[in-house]
């Protein structure tokens, strides 16, 4: 394991996370992410599976452990947070458009205030990952004009257009109806080919077997079990596991 | 098989059932009804006007007013017109609404803020200020700010002051420039200097869409217009005649100065409304959900540049139709001047009416006043919330 | 299968920095960074000045004996003697001094209903009987007999020009809001009319009182409603402000409820439609409900606001709280210069009744939300 280090995008060691005094939401998380690696995490609600996504690109912020991102350690240190967000992108449950800015403009907010990308530039590039995710012809609209999965897919563009090196979903499809849902998750497996990493909180355990890596299993704060899709789910090795797959799957 | 589509028939029915009948049937007899109503109390006024022998019309506009106002905009006496002495107390009202505006803009927003304050006593200071000035009656408070100025304070022999501004029962009394020609100078470069200052913005904003390069949209305008206004204070010849007040025996001679009844008024009305708009503040800030902020900060914006971009365009679109409605309440609780002596509209108005006896025509030119305000300020903000209100389907 | 695991949970630990209790909330509400440090430096030291002075003034140099002497001679503390010597004056105004038990016990029993009708288990057909009950003893024992001819019960009659105080403030604001509510409702029914001369009509109606200050509607009320009425008929000045308010509170009620008309979803009209209900049966027994109960914080700040606002009436020469301070103390030369206690007497009152319905309307707000929720 030591020898792939380098390769280790993302490195949780023994993070610990706590609510208040008493509410002690990670325990003990030990994780290893490659480069390029696609990860499905799942797990009852309360788990505490968004929080440890949310670590990441510092949400949220841990109070013991080391956690270290893409070789810069996360800290206080506002340098060391700014770094991180401009290589993490995050994909939320909500959408988190900007409701007074048009698609196009919150495509390229970031670009041109972060990344000092000339407008002109930035919108040719907001374009492209628009076309990427088969929403271009609505870049002049806002955001509450879209549709759910469309209003998620131009959330996925903007993410997309600080060219991260990794990619956060945090349930991406939670709040959409079924025929949505589809329409997001064929942007998420077009992506999932292209090399990029991928942390995906969700319950679509179709996208899970097509796309994932390794699947992962959380409970009460901590790693259940990780193995790859085709294990975990024909194979559980834990009881915790067994029964929640049991319930999910049950019809 | 496809139907072709055609236009609805437009007949209606206009039978004794049809609703299209009962519709009309019900506004006319509102409108009778109303008619009615409105006509029985005009006829009544006539015959009790001729009955009391009081005449009518805005003939008395053009009579000498025969009373003396103690502070106005510009020079009146007793001889001018009745139409001058309301001028004079719209100038009043205006000039106290509109100080009394930005005064409670800034007050209300500094405490609406600080109610977000990572410090706990700014906290707990913004909140008792808000709870302990909304909850007592503007009026009350009016009349209390007249007492503290007009007999708390020193006499003006003993005026208090800090260099050479005055505190006393007379008033607030300060030094102020003696007007010359060479000041319009400073006027003129400050004009220029916003020119020019909005030139540079435009400027910078194309730069930046071009290269990527942020330059300051504020501090750098911001000189540039400082230096006009000094630039145009060397070219109007350095106008620096100061009215310094001093303390003579029974008064305070020379400088600028306010009347305790304006102070009363500007400070109980900018202190009770600055405690609404700090709500109004606090609930626009609010209303931004928490995943915006998130959103921004996940896309790496930096603080201020969240804040700019991100929270406040939103922010603002909920603050700004009750912020106007406050600036409303304020402009309409200006009338209340007239409980302590500020010669406002309301005021002149009681004056003239009891000198006149023309009730009507008075309160007349009173409510014609602030519903101009009111109306031309609600048709502004509506246009303004149509334009600006946020794209939904 | 045999060979699965059984998960064994960590147990969860304390956090290891606390960040609740005491010792935490200082650290992060009051020295968190070096800005914040200064800040409470700052203020705690301009409270540390200000508020022991304060403290000072109103408690420990205060003089307590209803003697405008010893308060003179004292000079340096609060004079609270002028509340002990006026207190009656003050809170009753100018009403007969022997007969002011009868507006402190219709008050109180105005203020019971009022905290009555603010308890949502008293909601029902007998609120509207009691208030009735409670609005007629109320005249009663102020006036004294009814309509002015029958004597009732052997009470003095107190004409209406010696009320006054806290008394005519209730009054003022629990009639004005309970007779502008028909008014208000038929209103905001108007306003969302299809009906456009009825819509017009309305609407200009509210934004004209909407656009002027409550003075120049007192002043109406004062100087132009006699001329309103016919020859030889004259209205009462209580009646003549109370109508005034009344038409004033109606202007802005209308809109509160209207934005509880507005927010009512669709449906409820089309299935009160499709059930064969009429126009007036879908608004009152499905639509206004609704509406209502969503709108009662916005009701409340109105009732604030009136409240607060009836001490205008001071102005029309009514003399309410505020202006029966002024009655009180105006004329007095020994007393006058401790207005300022006086003021503050009052101004706790005023707060006390403010401060606690805006609580109430907050916690009814939560109540909403939480019904919402569900």
């Amino acid at each position: 394991m030591t020898t792939q280090t380098q390769d280790n995008i993302i490195v949780f060691d023994k993070v610990n996370k706590w609510y208040g005094n008493n509410f002690h939401v990670l325990r003990d998380i030990d994780l290893n992410v490659r480069r390029g690696e696609r990860i499905v995490i799942c797990g009852p609600s309360g788990s505490g599976k968004s929080t440890l996504i949310r670590c990441i690109n510092r949400l949220e912020e841990h109070q013991e452990g080391r956690l270290v991102v893409d070789g810069t350690e996360l800290s206080d240190d506002v340098k060391a947070i700014d770094k991180i967000r401009k290589e993490v992108g995050m994909v939320f449950q909500q959408f988190n458009l900007f409701p007074h800015l048009t698609v196009l403009e919150n495509l390229t907010l970031s670009p041109m205030y972060v990344g000092k990308v000339p407008k002109k530039e930035a919108e040719e590039k907001a374009m492209v990952q628009l076309k990427r995710v088969r929403i271009a012809e609505q870049a002049d609209k806002y955001p509450l004009q879209l549709s759910g999965g469309q209003q998620q897919r131009v959330a996925i563009a903007r993410a997309l257009c600080l060219t991260p090196k990794i990619m956060l979903f945090d349930e991406p499809t939670s709040a959409l109806d079924p025929e949505m849902i589809k329409e997001v998750l064929d942007v998420m497996v077009a992506m999932a080919d292209q090399g990029i990493t991928m942390i995906c909180v969700t319950h679509e355990m179709g996208f899970a077997k097509a796309v994932a890596d390794r699947v992962i299993f959380m409970d009460q704060g901590q790693i259940v079990e990780q193995n790859t899709p085709n294990e975990f789910f024909n194979n559980p090795q834990t009881d915790r596991s067994k029964d929640f797959l049991s319930k999910i799957l049950g019809h | 098989m496809a139907v072709a589509p055609r236009t609805p028939p437009k007949k209606r029915d206009w039978s004794w059932r049809s609703q299209a009948f009962r519709g009309l049937l019900y506004q006319v007899i509102a409108v009778l009804l109303i008619g009615g109503v409105v006509w029985w109390l005009a006829s009544n006024t006539a015959e009790n006007m001729r009955i009391r022998g009081i005449k009518s019309g805005f003939d008395f506009l053009t009579q000498p007013a025969g009373f003396d106002i103690g502070e106005s905009l510009f020079s009146f006496d007793s001889n001018n017109p009745y139409w001058k002495a309301f001028l004079v107390g719209i100038g009043n009202t205006l000039r106290v609404a509109i100080i009394g505006i930005i005064l409670t803009t800034i007050l209300g927003t500094m405490v609406g803020v600080g109610r977000f304050s990572r410090n706990g006593l700014v906290r707990g200071i913004c909140y008792g200020y808000v709870e302990l000035f909304r909850n007592v009656p503007v009026l009350l408070q009016l009349l209390m700010w007249y007492l503290i100025f007009t007999e708390l304070l020193p006499d003006i022999s003993e005026a208090k002051n800090i260099g050479p501004v005055f505190l006393s029962k007379g008033g607030l009394t300060y030094p102020g420039p003696v007007w010359e020609s060479g000041h319009l100078w400073i006027l003129g470069g400050l004009i220029a200097g916003a020119a020019a200052a909005w030139a540079y913005r435009r400027w910078a904003t194309t730069q930046f869409e071009a290269t990527g390069k942020l330059r300051s949209m504020f501090w750098v305008p911001l000189i540039i217009v400082l230096l006009a206004g000094a630039a145009g204070w060397v070219a109007g010849g350095m106008p620096n005649q100061w009215q310094i007040p001093t303390k003579g025996e029974f008064a305070i001679e020379g400088g600028s100065s306010l009347t305790p009844e304006f102070l009363a008024v500007l400070f109980g009305l900018v202190l009770y409304t600055a405690a609404f708009v700090a709500e109004v503040v606090r609930s626009g800030i609010q209303s931004v959900p928490r995943g915006q902020s998130e959103a921004a900060q996940a896309l790496g914006l930096a603080k201020g540049q969240e804040m700019q971009k991100v929270l406040l365009p939103q922010a603002l679109r909920v603050i700004i139709p009750p912020m106007t409605n406050q600036y409303l309440n304020l402009t309409k609780n200006s009338s209340l001047a007239v409980a302590i002596g500020y010669p406002d509209v309301v005021s002149i108005s009681n004056t003239a009416l009891n000198q006149t006896g023309r009730a009507v025509e008075c309160i007349a030119i009173i409510m014609l006043v602030y519903l101009t305000t009111s109306l031309s300020t609600s048709f502004f903000m509506n246009w303004y919330n149509s334009k600006s209100a946020i794209k939904e389907r | 299968m045999a060979d699965t695991i059984i998960f064994q949970s960590k147990p969860a630990r304390e956090a290891p920095i606390k960040t609740e209790g005491l010792v935490p909330w200082v650290k992060t509400n009051l020295f968190a960074n070096w800005q914040s440090t200064v800040t409470t430096l700052v203020v705690g030291a301009l409270l540390l000045y200000y508020v022991p002075q304060f403290i000072n003034w109103a408690i420990l140099t205060a003089t307590t004996t209803t003697n405008a002497d010893a308060c003179r001679a004292d000079g340096v503390g609060a004079c609270w003697g002028v509340v002990k010597e006026k207190y009656r004056l003050i809170i009753f105004g100018r009403y007969p001094f022997e007969e002011q038990w009868r507006p402190l016990v219709a008050t109180l029993l105005m203020v019971g209903l009022l905290v009555a009708s603010c308890t949502r288990y008293f909601w029902s057909k007998w609120l509207i009987i009691g208030w009735v009950v409670v609005l007629s003893a109320f005249f009663i024992l102020m006036y004294g007999s009814l309509f002015g001819y029958f004597d009732v019960f052997g009470l003095t009659k107190v004409t209406t020009d010696r009320w006054g105080g806290l008394p005519l403030t209730i009054m003022l604001a629990t009639l004005s809001i309970v007779l502008c509510f028909p008014v208000a409702i038929c209103v905001a029914l108007g306003r969302r009319s299809n009906l456009p001369a009825i819509r017009t009509f309305c609407t200009i109606y509210v934004e004209l009182i909407r656009g002027v200050p409550l003075i120049s509607v007192l002043f109406m009320a004062s100087f132009m409603f006699p001329l309103f009425m016919p020859q030889g008929v004259t209205v009462d000045v209580l009646i003549r402000v109370v109508v005034g308010v009344t038409l004033f509170a109606a202007a802005y009620m209308a809109e509160v409820i209207r934005g509880g008309l507005q927010a009512m979803p669709k449906g409820q009209t089309e299935a009160a439609a499709s059930l064969g209900l009429s126009y007036w049966q879908t608004q009152f027994k499905i639509i206004l409900p609704q509406a209502l109960a969503m709108v009662v914080p916005g009701i409340m700040n109105n009732f604030i606001g009136l409240f607060k606002d009836t001490s205008l009436v001071y102005i029309v020469s009514l003399y309410e709280l505020t202006g029966s301070l002024g009655l009180a103390l105006n004329s007095d030369a020994d007393w006058r210069p401790y207005k300022l206690e006086g003021y503050l007497f009052i101004v706790s009152i005023y707060f006390v009744f403010c401060f606690a319905m805006s609580r109430y309307s907050l916690w009814i707000e939560k109540q909403l939300n939480k019904s919402k929720l569900r």
